[in-house]
């Protein structure tokens, strides 16, 4: 099992470490209901070290990028992160990854357990570019939560004397990050899966632990949290996780994913003609939200049913430590009506289930909003 | 290491035995208890319900996931710990006492017999 380079200050802290994605990390150090309400009432620090850094070289990487993901990327500004898919022919979903355009170069951040299939997808399908895997010289942090902004604001040095709060929401910014005593030269995003107003720092590798204690120690009120909090968090976002409500079985239009597909795209891509067709027959499956009625949450592999008959399958489930209630996402025939009462099996107990839109949870944007 | 009493036995799957006055009081490790992290539900047998030796007579539920609770012995139940239907706090908070989940008339000594003492349970988290 492979480690972070801020394995050793998860077990300084006390963390909890599981596999996942093929590394050792922190599943909660504390409490992952207390690490979950410090990220939705304040700031919290995540390691992400675990997921894929990956760059696209070439003389157009953006033009051969576009040929092998769903979103349009020549249209992406300079500075600007987009979600997107990368589709099999089939178009079933190898991962879901950010898109980051730089001023002079373009990178991808990608699923940890999907590191090794895409480095070898892009090696194999990229015409006229290709990619370099910078996930173990580059650190990743993210500091997520109403206050991030205003906790890391004083120790972030923009160009041009540009203020952190005036990067807008899926931006990316060359910044001097002074944390630690010595300024280090990296690059910050306000991005995040929380469903919360927050920021993720790349830094070279050898300055993430420094950095990561730094954070911690921005406040009292900011505290470690694992990735138990960052799965409740990003359920209630109404966020997709690859593995659950995303795979290579699956297409990212009854996924809800259309915003991130650039159907008409120019030129095309891997999947277009495939998506072209679940988009004109309809896809056979929808993700829909629901609360599950009591106390038990419902989990992936939970079998949904209408009268009796099964009709889908909960891909995620828990208990929504904001809301209160069990809450799920999960696929169910896309032909069954919005209003079709449905039940979900808990190992042969069924619970009514309660239609909810997606997200779950939505923060209130008026502070969030650069 | 989380603490092991070596008033009662174990079951590799980290649920305790303790033989009261001839019944068994059953329950879950401390270390079971941790490894669950904060839980939201339980599924306990009712009284009268017959359990069986290293078989599942209930579920637990933490945020993260599910857990089967199996019999650390053969036998009736005679008293459920009602108040965790409510609130498992207890479960976390006093995994030995408090958080007992259900006492049972054994039936038979024959699954018993088998359980880990607490220095072989120690052993057994120590190797894992």
């Amino acid at each position: 099992m492979k480690k972070t380079v801020l394995n050793e200050a998860h077990q300084r802290h006390g963390a909890r470490l599981v596999e996942f994605g093929g590394f050792e990390m922190p599943v909660w150090y504390s409490s992952l209901t207390a690490e979950h309400h410090a990220v939705r009432q304040r700031a919290g620090v995540f390691d992400l070290c675990h997921m894929g850094r990956f760059e696209i070289v070439g003389d157009d990487p953006m033009a051969a990028l576009d040929r092998v993901v769903t979103q349009d990327v020549s249209r992406m500004k300079k500075g600007q992160v987009r979600y997107s898919l990368v589709c099999n022919d089939e178009g079933g979903v190898l991962d879901d990854i950010l898109i980051y355009r730089l001023p002079d170069r373009l990178w991808l951040v990608v699923n940890a357990g999907n590191r090794q299939k895409l480095l070898k997808w892009f090696g194999e399908r990229l015409v006229g570019a290709e990619v370099i895997d910078h996930s173990d010289d580059l650190a990743m942090v993210a500091l997520q939560g109403p206050l991030a902004c205003s906790l890391l604001a004083p120790h972030i040095e923009r160009s041009a004397g540009r203020a952190l709060a005036d990067l807008g929401y899926y931006r990316i910014s060359r910044a001097q990050v002074n944390l630690t005593g010595t300024p280090i030269d990296g690059w910050i995003s306000r991005t995040g899966y929380t469903g919360e107003d927050g920021f993720e720092l790349y830094i070279p590798s050898a300055t993430a632990e420094p950095v990561f204690e730094a954070l911690l120690q921005l406040s009292d009120e900011v505290i470690p949290c694992g990735l138990g909090c960052r799965d409740t968090l990003r359920l209630e976002a109404g966020m997709p996780l690859y593995g659950h409500e995303l795979s290579e079985q699956q297409d990212p239009i009854g996924a809800g994913l259309s915003f991130a597909v650039a159907l008409d795209k120019e030129g095309g891509f891997i999947g277009q003609p495939a998506l072209r067709k679940v988009v004109a027959s309809g896809p056979r499956r929808q993700l829909r939200g629901f609360v599950v009625e009591g106390k038990r949450p419902a989990r992936q592999g939970s079998v949904i049913l209408h009268n009796s008959v099964p009709v889908g399958e909960v891909t995620s489930g828990s208990p929504s430590l904001t809301l209160g209630v069990p809450i799920a996402c999960g696929y169910v025939d896309a032909s069954l009506s919005e209003e079709a009462p449905l039940e979900v099996d808990l190992r042969g107990k069924s619970s009514p289930l309660s239609p909810h839109p997606l997200p779950f949870y939505r923060r209130n944007t008026e502070t969030a909003q650069g | 290491m989380s603490n092991i009493p070596k008033d009662r036995q174990y079951l590799s799957s980290h649920e305790w035995a303790q033989q009261v006055e001839g019944l068994v009081v059953v329950g879950i490790s401390e270390h079971a208890a941790e490894e669950l992290g904060e839980l939201v539900f339980i599924e306990l047998p009712a009284e009268g319900d017959e359990v069986t030796f290293d078989t599942q007579f209930g579920e637990i539920e933490s945020v993260k996931a599910v857990s089967g609770l199996n019999s650390p012995v053969n036998g009736k139940v005679v008293e459920v710990n009602h108040q965790l239907v409510d609130s498992q706090a207890a479960i976390s908070e006093s995994p030995f006492e408090a958080g007992w989940l259900i006492k049972v008339i054994p039936a038979d000594h024959s699954g018993l017999d088998k359980l880990l003492d607490a220095a072989d349970y120690e052993a057994q988290l120590g190797g894992s």
